[in-house]
């Protein structure tokens, strides 16, 4: 197909009609609030409910909240998440009533795909997507983060119900069990 | 197929009696009789009934294999009988059928009466209703007793996932506790013995535990103290729970509260593959489940099978997995260099040249050690080469102790396939001295030895010393691997598939769990190569193949096919 190219006409000829209406495009948003946000001098507001990288949380007493049930590893979509659990002669637990903690606990933040199932599965509130979304690392062994680091980075969760404290209060009350214990 | 003489030798079959009843509304046919625990015609429950016409009713404390208890109350159901006239004639219904009354408690007709279908036997005309809206709900409240006390510790239960009320609560249970009161605490996490940890609160008074080292093994160990909400499980005072059965109330216990110390807190059971194998600590050869994650074998449990096991093996046996991922297996193949020493080699080249100096080797000049731990496969195609090289040949007898219920005096898990193949001396052990002397005299130049360690019976390392050429295949290192001349890593009975034939002549295969170490391979895939280096004879590539050729040519073993032994193997006549 040929396409007639047109004449132009002369007040398109006369060229500065053209350049001063760009220019006053140019000077209206010159003079209009700033849209760029200057990253990463600058950081971005994380809304609420935003699923980033997922952390091991303590309680408020500084406990590993973590029972190693490996519910999260099983729920893991892409099997980010690796645990050791302690075995018949591992460290004892934090909380001594609650019996276990992990051994080793990975994430592998380049698998991670921040579903958020892990949150949701953990029967123990023991790990969060928090709002850390830039992950960075110089290979890939460092975005294999452990337990000490993932417990240093997930810091202090709240407990409201503090299950295992409040089952070991219950536990004492009763010690006068009946009969004295053979 | 296969002829008859090859299976168990059975009587005919008497002649069943059968009573009609009705599950759910369907009509079905069942023996009067059946056998209990012991094996003894009882009459039949309404819960084998059940079974019978496919429907399965819940229940903890009703174990096939242990005498019935009946205090679970979880196997409630609802169920009625021919109403009967005052002239002890059935009342019919206006369409001519039977009428039936639903079982109801006495001055409260409103409600029915359930029985437990462990322990009710069935009587003609009777309706089971294991589905009606009363069963569902008896077993709700049931439920919801029995979870009262719970301490619904999932997360850190190593039962969680294989766990009976876990599975029931979602089948049959309520959808949240109604329950608000403070639960009662028990012991948690006491030391019942050397192998079992017991933790008292999520114990259910089943009692499996207690009837089963009561009334199986014989050892009555433990029992309940306390009443009510109180009673709690426990072994006598100052005497553990230490006999060799132990581990089998962690299999029976439906709850958490039984744990093995070995398996504690290892890993959750759901992750675990389940390969179906043979225990190979002795020559009883107990079905097992062998439980694996990532190349890692976790556990051994026993899988039923009534003809070698029921459902039990014992502690001893359970517990001897762990030489499988030992650090310093046998992973390279090797040829030792006359200046250089040991040389790591490939396969292929280490084959070619025992073969090429096997095929030299003058008749008589070479002696078999065969291991009554190989499969009836290895040993065959070791007999192949012991015929074709007119070799001596025997095997290495263990003996320790057995008991009456599972252990057996015979250590080795397939003596009689060492003796059926005719690789074994009878009795087994009888030619060694006669190869040590040979070696001693110079005849024998060539010793072939598997899976022993031969310098600890009877051919000494000064021995060994002689040899022309040693050739070793072996699992773990010991003084003989040391000396070899040949050595050839082979595969632990979880790394390969194979059978074994156990005491009393049941062959029984076994599958493979997880991957053989290194360049390990399977016995039978290279004394497959090696054999058909050496003679010439081919047989087949897969072991399916090479058991069915075997049971072709081992008169023991005619007729069988490795299909045919399916899970739970076949007696062969011995």
């Amino acid at each position: 197909m040929i396409v007639k190219r047109e004449k132009l006409s002369l007040w398109e000829r006369l060229y500065l009609p053209a350049i001063i209406g760009g220019f006053k495009v140019t000077l209206r948003h010159f003079f209009r609030k700033k849209v760029t946000m200057q990253y990463p001098e600058e950081k971005w507001v994380v809304p609420q409910g935003y699923r980033g990288a997922p952390y091991l949380v303590r309680d408020q007493e500084g406990n590993t909240k973590c029972v190693s049930c490996q519910l999260c590893e099983f729920v893991c979509p892409p099997k980010a998440i690796k645990i050791i659990p302690p075995g018949p002669a591992g460290e004892i637990a934090d909380r001594p009533n609650a019996e276990k903690m992990p051994k080793e606990f990975e994430i592998n933040m380049l698998r991670c795909i921040f579903c958020g199932y892990c949150e949701e599965v953990c029967p123990e509130e023991a790990i969060f997507l928090m709002k850390d979304y830039s992950l960075t690392g110089t290979s890939r062994e460092e975005m294999i983060y452990n337990k000490e680091k993932l417990l240093a980075l997930g810091g202090v969760h709240n407990d409201r119900i503090e299950k295992w404290k409040h089952k070991l209060e219950e536990a004492k009350e009763q010690a006068a069990f009946p009969v004295a214990k053979p | 197929m296969p002829t008859a003489s090859t299976t168990e030798p059975k009587p005919a079959p008497p002649p069943v009696e059968k009573i009609r009843i009705r599950v759910d509304g369907r009509e079905i046919e069942v023996p009067k009789l059946m056998p209990d625990w012991q094996d003894k015609l009882q009459p039949t429950t309404m819960l084998q009934a059940c079974a019978l016409a496919g429907i399965e009713v819940p229940h903890y404390c009703y174990h096939p294999k242990l005498p019935v208890a009946g205090n679970c109350r979880m196997c409630l159901v609802e169920f009625g009988l021919p109403m009967m006239g005052p002239d002890r004639k059935p009342v019919l219904n206006e369409d001519g059928t039977t009428k039936i009354a639903k079982q109801v408690l006495p001055y409260e007709p409103a409600t029915p009466r359930g029985a437990i279908a462990c322990a009710t036997p069935i009587s003609p005309g009777m309706e089971i209703y294991p589905g009606s809206p009363a069963t569902k709900q008896m077993r709700e409240s049931v439920l919801e007793f029995l979870l009262i006390n719970h301490p619904l510790d999932c997360p850190i239960c190593d039962q969680a996932g294989e766990c009976k009320l876990q599975e029931y609560s979602v089948d049959y249970g309520l959808s949240g506790s109604r329950f608000v009161e403070a639960k009662v605490h028990k012991p948690k996490a006491v030391d019942l013995g050397p192998r079992i940890v017991l933790d008292d609160e999520r114990c259910i008074l089943c009692s499996r535990c207690v009837r089963f080292t009561k009334d199986i093994v014989g050892d009555d160990a433990l029992g309940f103290v306390n009443r009510g909400s109180y009673s709690t499980l426990t072994h006598f005072p100052g005497k553990p729970f230490d006999n060799n059965y132990t581990l089998n109330t962690v299999d029976i216990c439906p709850v958490g509260a039984l744990t093995s110390k070995d398996f504690r807190f290892q890993m959750r059971v759901w992750f675990l593959k389940q390969s179906k194998s043979i225990c190979t600590s002795c020559g009883t050869g107990c079905n097992i489940v062998i439980g694996s994650r990532e190349e890692k074998i976790y556990r051994y449990e026993p899988r039923q099978n009534d003809a070698v096991n029921s459902c039990w093996m014992c502690d001893a046996g359970r517990l001897n997995y762990k030489w499988v991922g030992r650090e310093d297996r046998l992973v390279k193949c090797g040829v030792r260099n006359p200046e250089r020493g040991m040389k790591d080699a490939s396969w292929v080249a280490a084959l070619n040249e025992i073969a090429d100096r096997l095929k030299k080797a003058p008749a008589g000049s070479v002696a078999i050690v065969a291991s009554a731990r190989q499969t009836n496969e290895e040993l065959w195609l070791l007999s192949k080469l012991k015929a074709k090289l007119g070799a001596t040949s025997d095997s290495v007898p263990r003996i320790g102790e057995g008991d009456r219920l599972l252990v057996n005096a015979d250590k080795n898990p397939n003596s009689n396939g060492a003796r059926l193949t005719g690789v074994a001396a009878d009795p087994m052990g009888s030619i060694l001295p006669k190869i040590a002397d040979g070696i001693r005299g110079g005849g024998v130049k060539t010793l072939i030895v598997f899976g022993e360690d031969v310098t600890k019976h009877g051919i000494g390392a000064d021995l060994l010393g002689k040899l022309e050429a040693l050739i070793v295949s072996d699992i773990l290192p010991n003084q003989t691997t040391e000396l070899a001349h040949y050595l050839l890593p082979g595969c632990a009975h979880a790394e390969k598939r194979g059978t074994f034939t156990n005491i009393k002549g049941r062959v029984q295969k076994f599958m493979k769990a997880v991957e053989p170490r290194g360049d390990a391979r399977p016995e039978w895939e290279f004394l497959h190569d090696l054999v058909y280096n050496v003679t010439g004879q081919n047989g087949f590539v897969s072991i399916e193949g090479l058991f069915n050729l075997m049971a072709k040519e081992v008169p023991a073993f005619n007729g069988l096919t490795w299909a045919w032994l399916g899970d739970l193997g076949v007696t062969a006549q011995i």
